[in-house]
């Protein structure tokens, strides 16, 4: 492997703003990428995450902070001089050059000598496995296709960080899983260092080392896959790890990490993720796997089933509450419609959440 | 779009440069000034400084060009010569440009009808009257084919007058308003149609409740451009018809005034004028447009 | 539409097809006129004239002086589609990339030209010229010319411009090229066609332009159409064959390009300037 990244220590953003013009506004962004990692900047549309890929890209400018490149200040530096590698959603490639002369662009760009740039491009042709297609335009290509010679357009030229925005949101169900995989051996077999922007939590967790997660421009957590599933630190954290099921309620009491809360008269206990006082609005989150049939009672509420449906090893069903909360359930035997139940979660995995504070946008 | 004020730290307000940019303004934006500079000094300014000019007469009061205009027929006829060329003309492309781009709209190779129509309008205007002067003359092909089929005895008067001018019209016209019209039917999602046909709608009630409501604004405009082209006519009426008689249209009288009583301060009251009657028809038009139904034409993908 | 088998719409149909093939027909014959007669000896009151020759070609070549006026016509043209395109393509790029106060007014600024018939505005515009006295010499042709050409290679190439992904542009900044090297390898190779194609359309209505040149134009620098238009005029002083012959030569000229053009352009857009192919 002669492809070989340039080697550097961090990438390190310092309170980086952006908040002219642009909808997606950031503020205060501050984050650590070492060499060799693996980032997903996770959140849902508009939360800035891509904002944040394009300011470290170049594209755009930044309005405050600064980004540093171990001791190279570069938030100044022109998209062209920065060197960093991208693949973009559409993959953006120039439809009127082959997929050699694609490839190649970056390098034709740095002056490089035509033999050296075949053999680079022959290189990375190889590492994407597109030997063969090397004279196809991209419009003659598959979307999984464009796909890989937009990640070897972004390798080849060898930069020390490789930027990736929503790369397989084009892409149908099966393939996403594949270029996922595909993905993460060529990050690998580089050892290189990749910012990935993603709205899909899957593949966050499945990818990264280390999840971003962002929301109305500010970063709201970050951790390894396993801390932000099992332990969210917000609810609108949670509810992105798929915690579907909210409960309002209110506190009555908090001791030693746990919470117990009223929701709708019956009482849920769950572990206490932020500070709460006894008389609040607070929340519990649960999953839709962890919310099961159960006795009326232990940690469980009555509820009204309105659909279920079946997935194979199990049924998935709604139902909602007489205080009209909604629920999303698991079960391993069929309900009747309309039939009235208990669904009851195991007090370790629910997650009680303060009231998040409004008006942030 | 407001930007957020930063409240949870001090910083120095941002440049005037990002402020500029963040309203769209950079590098970029700038290569549109030399156009639009441009754009200023050679068409807004004349226009504004022919304005000024045509109050400014060689002899009289401020109005005096314009007072002179209405006051002699020789001049103000000419907006009624050339409002009765134009007029039918627009009207006539129009309406046999309507059924003929619905019937075109059919067909699958319509690139060498719109290629034959393209020619008139690419030619222009000076060498159809050149052609239409022999074609159209006495010993032309068309009163000679006119002769031989026994419909007439005597070869018809079509050039030098009226009907000369108004032949040139059509020629030109026709395929401008037809392409013009065209686009705008083939604009319409076909599906609209055939939801009307599912509906118990008859050919003439589809034309009548789908197709006309949604291509007024269309025709509208159609007949705008088609009008303003033809109201505008000169080489064909000076070549065709009689430039002293019932073809002296109103680009005449400005062309005399200024290149041949080289009077440019009644020559620009002449093209104001005429620019005002195209802009009175025009808005006129377009007011009327106000009650027509007014949005997309295709459907809910709008 | 949905095809109707009724006997009443295949009447309709047949009516309205009769309509276009009368004005085909007329159409043809008009230019089969010109082309006949150009070519004729003597053509008086006979379906076809009575022998044929080419000299009425040789005769007006010398007469008008065509080979000049064709020179000036191309040089005239050459300039035009130059300028309208170095202007033209740049204020596309801004229109189409950025949104900015007062972008809107800027189109409309740009659409009056193409709106406004020639001869309106073209009164004034001589009347500046000639203040100035540009009017008369050949870069007065050149710069009444401008006024229409620029803003339609604008509008043409707005919607060119608009559908290449930005994007794309991104890409090759990220990739390393600067504003030139972005120009030259990327935005210049997609944006050929459309470029070729407005650019093509202008020459073509720069050789057909007749009111603006007619009303700026001095005896040296007359294009094609406006000395074919004084021959017209002056008709009797020549022979009609002489005349015939000098707008075939001016028919050539034009339908060279336009030719070109349609490989470009679908014949539509020529009127609509709508919306162009993808560039790949």
């Amino acid at each position: 492997m002669t492809i070989a990244l340039s080697q550097f220590g961090e990438v390190r953003l310092d309170r980086v703003s952006r908040e002219f013009g642009a909808l997606n506004a950031l503020r205060d962004v501050s984050l650590t990428i070492q060499r060799r990692e693996f980032i997903a900047l996770l959140g849902p549309s508009g939360c800035g995450k891509s904002t944040t890929l394009n300011c470290i890209a170049g594209l755009l400018p930044v309005t405050g902070g600064a980004i540093w490149l171990d001791k190279n200040r570069i938030d100044t530096l022109r998209p062209e001089e920065r060197g960093f590698g991208m693949v973009f959603q559409n993959y953006a490639l120039f439809p009127h050059l082959n997929v050699r002369q694609n490839i190649g662009f970056g390098l034709k760009m740095r002056g490089m000598p035509k033999a050296e740039i075949d053999r680079k491009v022959n290189e990375a042709l190889g590492l994407v496995r597109l030997q063969g297609q090397e004279n196809k335009l991209p419009g003659q290509l598959s979307g999984g296709q464009q796909q890989r010679v937009a990640i070897a357009r972004a390798i080849v030229i060898e930069p020390p960080l490789v930027l990736m925005d929503e790369p397989l949101s084009n892409l149908d169900a099966k393939l996403r899983l594949e270029m996922r995989a595909e993905i993460r051996r060529i990050h690998n077999e580089l050892g290189a260092t990749t910012i990935y922007v993603t709205h899909d939590q899957d593949e966050a967790l499945s990818l990264a080392d280390r999840i971003v997660v962002l929301r109305d421009g500010v970063v709201r957590q970050v951790g390894t896959p396993k801390e932000l599933y099992e332990a969210p630190a917000h609810l609108d954290v949670a509810e992105f790890m798929g915690f579907r099921n909210r409960l309002k309620g209110t506190v009555v009491s908090v001791e030693n990490g746990r919470a117990l809360l009223d929701v709708e008269g019956s009482r849920i206990s769950g572990v206490a993720r932020e500070n709460l006082s006894v008389g609040s609005t607070a929340y519990a989150a649960i999953r839709p796997d962890d919310l099961v049939l159960g006795e009326a009672g232990g940690n469980a509420l009555k509820v009204k089933v309105d659909t279920i449906e079946y997935r194979g090893r199990e049924f998935v069903g709604t139902a909602h509450s007489e205080g009209g909360l909604d629920f999303v359930f698991r079960s391993h035997q069929p309900v009747d419609l309309g039939s009235t139940v208990h669904l009851q979660a195991d007090d370790q995995r629910v997650l009680v959440f303060a009231e998040p504070i409004k008006g942030r946008r | 779009m407001e930007a957020i004020a930063p409240t949870t730290r001090v910083v120095q307000g941002p440049s005037l440069r990002q402020r500029l940019a963040a309203r769209g303004f950079d590098a970029v934006t700038l290569l549109v000034v030399p156009a639009a500079v441009f754009s200023l000094l050679l068409f807004v300014y004349p226009f504004a400084f022919g304005f000024i000019l045509s109050f400014e007469p060689k002899n009289g009061g401020w109005l005096a060009n314009y007072q002179r205009f209405f006051s002699d027929s020789y001049l103000y006829d000419t907006i009624a010569n050339t409002l009765l060329l134009s007029v039918p003309v627009t009207l006539l492309n129009l309406l046999f440009a309507v059924p003929v781009s619905f019937r075109v709209r059919l067909m699958r190779r319509q690139r060498l009808l719109t290629t034959i129509l393209v020619l008139p309008i690419t030619l222009g205007t000076v060498l159809v009257a050149e052609g239409l002067l022999n074609y159209l003359g006495p010993q032309g092909w068309f009163n000679r084919t006119l002769v031989a089929l026994g419909l007439i005895d005597q070869p018809l008067r079509l050039v030098h007058n009226y009907w000369g001018v108004f032949a040139s019209l059509v020629i030109t016209g026709f395929p401008f308003t037809f392409l013009l019209t065209l686009s705008y039917v083939t604009g319409i999602d076909p599906a609209l149609e055939q939801a009307a046909a599912t509906l118990g709608a008859s050919a003439w009630q589809r034309f009548v409740h789908v197709y006309l409501p949604l291509l007024m604004p269309g025709f509208a405009i159609t007949f705008c451009l088609s009008f303003v082209q033809a109201f505008s006519v000169f080489p064909s009426a000076v070549l065709l018809g009689e430039p002293a008689g019932s073809t002296r249209v109103i680009s005449i009288a400005a062309y005399q005034a200024a290149f041949e009583e080289y009077d440019y301060s009644m020559a620009s009251a002449v093209a104001m004028i005429m620019g005002f009657v195209q802009l009175a028809i025009v808005v006129l038009v377009l007011a009327s447009r106000g009650l027509f139904y007014r949005g997309p034409a295709s459907g809910a993908k709008g | 539409m949905i095809r109707d088998t009724t006997l009443g719409a295949k009447l309709w149909a047949a009516a309205v097809w009769s309509l276009v093939g009368f004005f085909v027909i007329n159409l043809l014959a008009m230019i089969g006129t010109v082309i006949t007669s150009s070519f004729a000896t003597r053509w008086l009151g006979t379906w076809l004239p009575l022998g044929w020759t080419t000299r009425w070609y040789s005769s007006a070549w010398s007469e008008f002086q065509l080979w000049d006026v064709l020179i000036v016509t191309f040089q005239v043209a050459g300039l035009v589609v130059l300028l309208s395109g170095a202007l033209g393509v740049t204020a596309a790029y801004a229109l189409a990339r950025r949104e900015f106060a007062g972008k809107r007014l800027l189109v409309l600024l740009f659409l009056l030209p193409l709106l406004i018939p020639p001869i309106t505005f073209g009164i004034p515009l001589a009347t500046v010229l000639y203040r100035t006295g540009l009017a008369g010499t050949f870069w007065g042709v050149v710069v009444a010319n401008l006024v229409p050409t620029v803003p339609f290679v604008i509008l043409v190439m707005i919607p060119f411009i608009e559908q290449i992904d930005p994007k794309i542009e991104a890409a090759a900044r990220v990739f390393g090229a600067n504003t030139f090297k972005l120009f030259i390898h990327v935005l210049l190779p997609l944006l050929l066609p459309g470029i070729l194609a407005a650019l093509l359309l202008v020459l073509v209505r720069t050789i057909a332009m007749f009111e603006l040149t007619f009303l700026v134009a001095g005896p040296t620098s007359q294009t094609l159409v406006v000395a074919l238009y004084y021959a017209v005029f002056a008709a009797g002083v020549r022979a009609v064959q002489s005349i015939d012959a000098m707008a075939v030569v001016y028919m050539a000229t034009t339908l060279v390009w336009l030719v070109i053009a349609l490989r470009f352009v679908n014949p539509t857009q020529i009127v609509t300037r709508a919306k162009q192919q993808p560039a790949h």
